[in-house]
């Protein structure tokens, strides 16, 4: 049952092969046995997740048969769930008892999905590996030594377990795509403003995106369906038509063309990593697509620009955690001071302080054009280097990441190197245009991710591509030995 | 030395808006602490703003009405420091893009000439809550019912050279929202609080002194009283040989002085920067050109017309059209009396003196317009005179009716008959034979005042109601006889 | 433009942390070595070019101005760490 999809899980339910709640008491049952070595749960919810499960069975009898009813999924740890804890993998929040629902979790949750938990991440989504959890590291399955990527490291973790079928995720700066790569998944982050940001808390505002981690191309369709569109009470929220992701899937290939940018094949890129891309550009040819090689000219500055903006927002979105309203207070403050400085300093992690710190300078007097500024008008030059590459090709395709998934704990100490291997999945963000990572090669046991970028909105041409690419490949569906 | 003083105002209007600027929450005053603070006012993580359309209108209405430039794309920003009644750790404000730009109002000084002060900006921005100092357990306690309530801030130029135009600037703004409609303009309750920066320079001198801000008063009283403290005090720190040093104060109107706010002084770094969870407010021409069309007639407009019109002087024009309510009563009483000499005597007279006696406002007026204009309607037909019209203003007042029925009721009716009046007017001379006598037998310079005593001795006897100029006329010949 | 372990300290006290001494050295120099990276954007030529903000280069859209929110202070109240008399309760704030 465990090695089904979101799309198979669906079938099975509406011919009765097993029931919503059977399904249920066998995943949470797997996440008790394997999620100690893995450690992708922050919170499991095995009560209310039965008891979605069996409200999902009995809709089901009585008719209804709607196609995410009763499919269960968890919950990157930072959308707020009503009634379960909500804690960003921070101690901040350690305590947070979210007091409603994001969007995304409402949509859902509405569509029939029943939430099994809240899955690990990095503190505050700030982290490209898992480590910066507040809960501790999540372990990549298919090698316990190495990171799974972030910050939703949980998220891709118990889907390639196969704990859960899929999950949600959010993506700022790749946080959806490279740990998708690095666990062998299928991850889409949509256009900015795609899906609602309300409810979701707040890294870096002006590139949070959520998404999704599954199997395959087809399953992202399913969610993405259930919950792109505009939401009002979210003023970035984009006002444009949602499109028929699943009806776009089943589309060839013929006559797309596919740009190939000189900047993602540099000599920064683990060569290997370039002939599993190689092998894909190969295989889409056959499929009827074309390619054609493009520059995007300022992307070599994507990671600074990033890092400022992001920094930045960050600094200031994460100024409410205070010890005031809720979250982490300090034993006996002496003083209004005194509570804020020992509160904070006490309940953020070391990257978290960090990227608060790079923000804060960022934003300084003396500093703000320096930084802040001349990171705005990097970011526009990168925007407009898609915008013209996109007038000549429908997507982009490149690696998600320079190197495959490192030992846990080898760049704790040098967080820039980190920061670095972001250098492909960033410039979407800062663009804001869709990206997604489909798993396409394994080296030495680990999965290897290629992504690809459309312009605005143009969600169900990667979708479309992935899925064509999954009918022909079965990188997708492969598991880590063991689960 | 000779000093000049230099004065800026800045200005914090709340909006009369139903709801918060960035949230659905109701904005009433006087609600229970924490009851209209809703998830985005609590900055719960993942809540985000959504900016208010009433909001935008309002600033919008004061921008035209100050002649202002609107800027077609405005940007909220937000300003980072950390305190208790902040929830979010930032206030959303306007920073480089506000929404009005530079601006003008002309007002009017004691002396009846009219000065125009410009009007560098008016911005939006989230109000904070408030901290309430009463001891709970030695802690301070913390009410979020009015974060996230909408404020317009209106910064003036430095163009105010004494206490008394920064008053009548600033009481010229407060007439202004009201007529608007945007702001209740109730300063106890905080809806209207002023911030006034001060600095000194010697006469002559062309670049400006070092200024302090005085934050929060919260009556033109203690505006004119703190700025005047601060004028004085800078003046002796300079002229002591001292150094006036860009800082906050604040002014304790027990005290009857400005103090420096430490605690606030520290070096502060706001980090000003485009806030990522709201996008450019776009205001359409064709917005304003509607928004235009529905400007009520200001006050500037007002006074003019009632100058022009009735011929009123600057002063009386710009007492009449303080207030909307007032101009509409003034204008209710001149079109019934049709005098608007009576008129303007009256409602700047005796009904605004009954109104301050009672602390009144003139909608809670006793005396309604059409009461007053019915009466005045009687002095200028000579029913009653002057003086029976104080009497019959009183009665109306204390609820007895109409002029005409407290005329009839009490019998009140003038006097005109002239054989009735000379009746009178000889029992009155019978009755002060002596001082008849002693007035024939005076000469010219000393009968003035002795004629007054016998008017007030007729006035008496006919229990003010004869003609007053009948009887001046007829007592005249008769002792002239 | 090196971070010197005094800015280091003030930046620590805008954004309210209240680092330690062993926090501060080890901040300084992750700092200096970020804005090592960060620096290598001041090469790039922006002349002309405006900041870009948000991506979608979207206007604000208006709230209506009706009230939609309810009280909900038991609730909320419930995550606080200090509450009393339906107050958030903080050390004694001194104007
Ligand atoms: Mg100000
Ligand atoms: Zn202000």
């Amino acid at each position: 049952m465990h090695q089904l999809t979101l799309a198979d899980i669906s079938k099975a339910l509406a011919s009765k092969q097993f029931s919503a709640r059977e399904l249920t008491t066998h995943l949470l049952a797997r996440i008790e046995q394997l999620d100690p070595q893995l450690n992708s749960f922050i919170t499991v919810s095995k009560e209310s997740a039965l008891q979605q499960a069996d409200a999902a069975d009995e809709q089901r009898s009585s008719g209804i048969n709607t196609p995410l009813l009763g499919l269960p999924i968890a919950h990157k740890d930072l959308f707020c769930t009503e009634g379960v804890r909500t804690s960003c993998a921070s101690k901040t929040l350690d305590n947070f008892i979210a007091p409603y629902s994001a969007t995304v979790v409402d949509k859902l949750s509405k569509a029939g999905c029943i939430s099994l938990g809240k899955l690990n991440m990095d503190e505050f989504a700030m982290g490209s590996s898992g480590e910066t959890s507040f809960y501790g590291a999540s372990k990549n399955p298919w090698d316990t030594q190495r990171i799974p990527g972030g910050s939703s490291s949980g998220s891709a973790v118990a889907v390639a377990a196969r704990l859960v079928p899929a999950s949600t995720g959010s993506d700022s700066g790749g946080s959806i795509r490279q740990p998708a790569a690095f666990t062998g998944l299928t991850g889409i982050k949509p256009t900015y403003g795609r899906i609602s940001r309300w409810g979701m808390t707040a890294y870096a505002s002006s590139f949070d995106q959520a998404g999704f981690l599954a199997h395959n191309a087809e399953d992202c369709a399913l969610l993405l369906q259930a919950t792109a569109g505009f939401d009002e009470r979210d003023s970035t929220s984009a006002q444009q038509p949602v499109d028929d992701y699943s009806a776009a899937l089943s589309l060839p290939l013929q006559g797309l063309r596919i740009g190939l940018p000189k900047e993602y094949f540099s000599s920064d890129l683990d060569s290997r990593i370039g002939d599993v891309v190689s092998q894909s550009i190969e295989q889409l040819k056959q499929l009827g697509a074309s390619f054609v090689d493009i520059s995007l000219p300022s992307l070599p500055h994507a990671v600074p620009a990033y890092y400022v903006i992001a920094s930045a927002e960050a600094s200031t979105n994460l100024a409410r955690f205070d010890g005031v309203r809720f979250g982490h207070r300090c034993e006996n403050p002496q003083s209004l001071e005194d509570l804020y400085l020992r509160s904070r300093d006490e309940a953020f992690g070391k990257e978290v302080k960090r990227r608060i710190m790079i923000g804060t300078y960022a934003l300084s007097t003396g500093y703000y054009d320096a930084y802040y500024l001349k990171a705005q008008k990097i970011r526009r030059l990168i925007k407009n280097d898609f915008v013209s590459a996109f007038k000549d090709v429908d997507l982009i395709l490149g690696p998600t990441t320079p190197n495959l998934p490192w030992l846990i704990g080898s760049k704790i100490d040098d967080p820039v190197a980190a920061y670095l291997e972001d250098i492909y999945t960033v410039p979407a963000n800062l663009a804001g245009i869709p990206g997604l990572s489909m798993p396409a090669g394994m080296i030495d046991g680990l999965p290897v991710g290629v992504q690809l970028l459309a312009p605005y909105f143009q969600e169900a041409r990667l979708l479309q591509v992935a899925h064509q690419f999954q009918q022909h490949t079965d990188w997708h569906a492969r598991t880590p030995a063991g689960f | 030395m000779q000093w000049e003083t230099v004065i800026g105002l800045e200005i914090h209007a709340q909006l009369a808006t139903n709801t918060k600027i960035f949230s659905g929450s109701a904005t009433a005053f006087g609600a229970e602490p924490n009851t209209q603070a809703s998830l985005i006012d609590l900055a719960m993580p993942g809540t985000l703003p959504v900016l208010n359309a009433e909001a935008v209108r309002m600033a919008c209405m004061f921008g035209l009405a100050v002649d202002a430039h609107i800027a077609e794309h405005n940007i909220f920003a937000r300003k980072n420091y950390f305190y208790p009644d902040l929830p979010k750790g930032y206030q959303t404000s306007q920073m480089d893009d506000p929404i009005v730009g530079l601006g003008h109002l002309d007002i009017a000084l004691e002396d009846g000439s009219i000065k125009r002060v410009g009007i560098t900006r008016a911005h939006l921005e989230e109000d904070a809550g408030k901290s309430l100092h009463e001891d709970f357990s030695g802690m301070t306690g913390i009410d979020l019912n009015r974060a996230g309530t909408p404020l317009l801030e209106i910064v003036s130029e430095p163009e105010l050279s004494n206490a008394k135009e920064a008053v009548a600037y600033a009481k010229a703004i407060h007439t202004l929202v009201r007529y608007l409609n945007i702001c209740d303009g109730n300063m106890a309750e905080g809806s209207f609080r002023c911030d006034c920066n001060v600095s000194v320079r010697p006469k002559g001198q062309s670049e400006l002194g070092t200024r302090t801000e005085i934050k929060n008063v919260n009556s033109f009283r203690f505006i004119e009283r703190a700025i005047n403290h601060e004028i004085q005090r800078q003046i002796e720190l300079i002229e002591d040989g001292g150094k006036v040093i860009q800082e906050t104060r604040l002014y304790d109107p027990n005290k009857d002085e400005t103090r420096s706010m430490r605690s606030k002084e520290e070096a502060n770094d706001y980090r000003y920067f485009p806030c990522p969870d709201l996008l450019p407010v776009h205001i359409p021409k064709e917005m304003l050109a509607q928004l235009r069309t529905e400007l009520p007639e200001l006050p500037t407009q007002k006074r003019e017309r009632f100058e022009k019109d009735f011929g009123l002087s600057t002063y009386d024009a710009s007492v009449l059209s303080a207030s909307r309510e007032m101009a509409d009563y003034f204008e209710a009483v001149e079109k019934i009396c049709q005098d608007a000499k009576l008129a303007t005597n009256w409602v700047m007279g005796e009904l605004s003196s009954l109104l301050n006696k009672e602390n009144l406002d003139i909608t809670q007026s006793p005396v309604s317009a059409q009461q007053l204009g019915g009466m005045l309607m009687r002095i200028k037909d000579n029913t009653i005179s002057g003086k029976i019209a104080k009497m019959v203003f009183e009665a109306m007042a204390a609820g007895e009716g109409d002029a005409d029925q407290i005329i009839e009721q009490r019998g009140l009716k003038q006097v005109t008959d002239s054989g009735a009046i000379e009746a009178m007017l000889d029992e009155v001379l019978a009755a002060n034979a002596e001082q008849v006598e002693q007035y024939r037998a005076s000469d010219e310079n000393k009968r003035g005042k002795m004629f007054g005593f016998f008017v007030g001795q007729a006035m008496r006897a006919s229990k003010g109601k004869a003609n007053p100029q009948q009887v001046n006329e007829l007592l005249k010949q008769k002792l002239d006889q | 433009m090196a971070l010197e372990r005094c800015d280091v300290e003030k930046l620590a006290h805008l954004a309210r942390l209240g680092l330690d001494d062993a926090q501060i050295d080890s901040s300084t120099t992750s700092l200096n070595a970020a804005i090592n990276m960060i620096n290598a954007m001041q090469a790039v030529n922006t002349d002309g070019i405006a900041p870009l903000a948000n991506p979608l280069e979207a206007n604000q859209r208006l709230r209506p101005d009706t009230v939609t929110e309810s009280n909900h202070r038991d609730d909320y109240q419930a995550l606080a760490p200090a509450v009393e008399n339906g107050l958030y309760l903080v050390p004694k704030v001194i104007d």
